[in-house]
């Protein structure tokens, strides 16, 4: 084929280009797969409902503190990778800030407390449950994300991935948040703080495979 | 790939076709097209590849600047746009090839200064065979509307479909072109 023929072809006829069609889609699949796994909490495990008062309120503003930061540190930079030629870079390396500030905090509540509590304190009573449904909530926003990603033109497909992946599950912990019952420092920046990095290694794997173009 | 001096030229170019002028997108593929050959003859020549490569990655550019134009932030400059797109579509020809760059001879390498390439040669892609691999309804409206030059309205009565159906139809159509490029060199 002749490239004269090919562009012939693809400006005859041609249509308008739509404004800010990226940043919709992108928003469509965060409001779809943050209700999706929200859904999936509720019929799995459901809301939390112990204690009846408002005790547990602050440590939920925490949780929620870690995984919308980091979703919204997350979404920022997929605006960026989904469009070639727009380094993010940066903001990459700015995701760890919220991974570190948890893990921080969490080592100062530790070293506030007497080691015989560090046991309660890191395993909590449900560290078992946290480890399986935060991937689990994860899977329908990836799914989403992964398909509003492909209809972009990401050039840097492992990291693409891996922030997909890495908004994914934090879209899974905030709808664990509402469930979960361990309310300790150590207990959210090591379970959270892991089942969301284990997320965004996931995406970093799959990203080559799922969304080249 | 020097296209800093023409790009606000290229730029007014591409904005114009955003928003629907195919005279400019016509012009603007064009340009990128001879700007794309040198980029990529430049880079093909050091790993022994010729010109028929270089004209099947220029195609699969240009389709991939057309289909994923609505990636391109009209508040951003165009080059860095254009650059990444043939960035990508080179390493994913490297990796699709395997080629390696060890068997680059470098003094060749540096015959290559034109940025401006006219001199092209058809590539091996064929557009009949590409389009027996879309989906027929796809496939008849990127033949009415894309190739016999029909509109869209003419494309819809002469089919029987809508002229939305139409219009979608024909990016999708042009976006399973795409991906066909690419697989047929993977394969």
């Amino acid at each position: 084929m002749k490239t004269d023929q090919l562009i012939d072809m693809l400006s005859t006829n041609l249509e308008p280009v739509k404004r800010g069609q990226v940043g919709k889609t992108l928003a469509w699949a965060l409001v779809v797969g943050g209700a999706a796994a929200f859904c999936v909490m509720l019929t799995t495990v459901g809301l939390r409902t112990e204690p009846r008062d408002t005790s547990h309120l602050s440590f939920l503003g925490l949780k929620l503190l870690f995984t919308l930061s980091l979703i919204g540190m997350g979404t920022a930079l997929l605006l960026r990778l989904v469009r070639p030629g727009r380094d993010g870079r940066r903001l990459f390396n700015l995701t760890l800030l919220p991974f570190v500030v948890i893990g921080l905090a969490g080592a100062a509540a530790l070293a506030l407390e007497r080691p015989m509590e560090w046991g309660r304190m890191v395993l909590g009573m449900n560290w078992a449950t946290c480890l399986f449904c935060i991937p689990l909530f994860a899977v329908i926003p990836f799914v989403a994300l992964i398909w509003v990603l492909r209809k972009g033109a990401p050039t840097d497909l492992k990291r693409t991935g891996a922030i997909a992946g890495l908004v994914a599950g934090a879209l899974g912990a905030t709808a664990y948040a509402f469930h979960c019952g361990d309310d300790s420092m150590p207990f959210i920046a090591i379970w959270y703080g892991a089942m969301v990095a284990l997320c965004a290694f996931i995406g970093a794997l799959l990203g080559p495979r799922l969304l080249r173009w | 790939m020097d296209v800093r001096s023409t790009e606000p030229e290229l730029r007014s170019l591409m904005v114009a076709g955003l928003d629907g002028d195919a005279a400019s997108h016509r012009s603007l593929l064009e340009r990128l097209s001879r700007q794309l050959r040198a980029y990529f003859k430049g880079h093909l020549i050091r790993i022994n590849r010729g010109p028929v490569e270089a004209e099947d990655l220029v195609q699969e550019a240009l389709l991939a600047i057309h289909t994923r134009r609505h990636t391109y932030d009209r508040s951003q400059p165009l080059t860095p746009w254009v650059y990444a797109i043939a960035r990508y579509k080179f390493l994913d020809y490297l990796r699709r090839t395997k080629a390696s760059t060890s068997d680059v001879p470098l003094d060749l390498a540096e015959e290559i200064t034109v940025h401006d390439d006219s001199a092209h040669v058809e590539s091996s892609l064929d557009l009949e065979r590409l389009l027996a691999e879309v989906p027929p309804k796809a496939r008849q409206a990127i033949q009415y509307v894309k190739l016999d030059g029909l509109s869209v309205r003419e494309a819809a009565a002469k089919s029987g479909m809508s002229e939305s159906a139409v219009k979608v139809s024909v990016h999708r159509g042009l976006k399973a072109l795409a991906t066909f490029v690419n697989k047929e060199r993977r394969s």
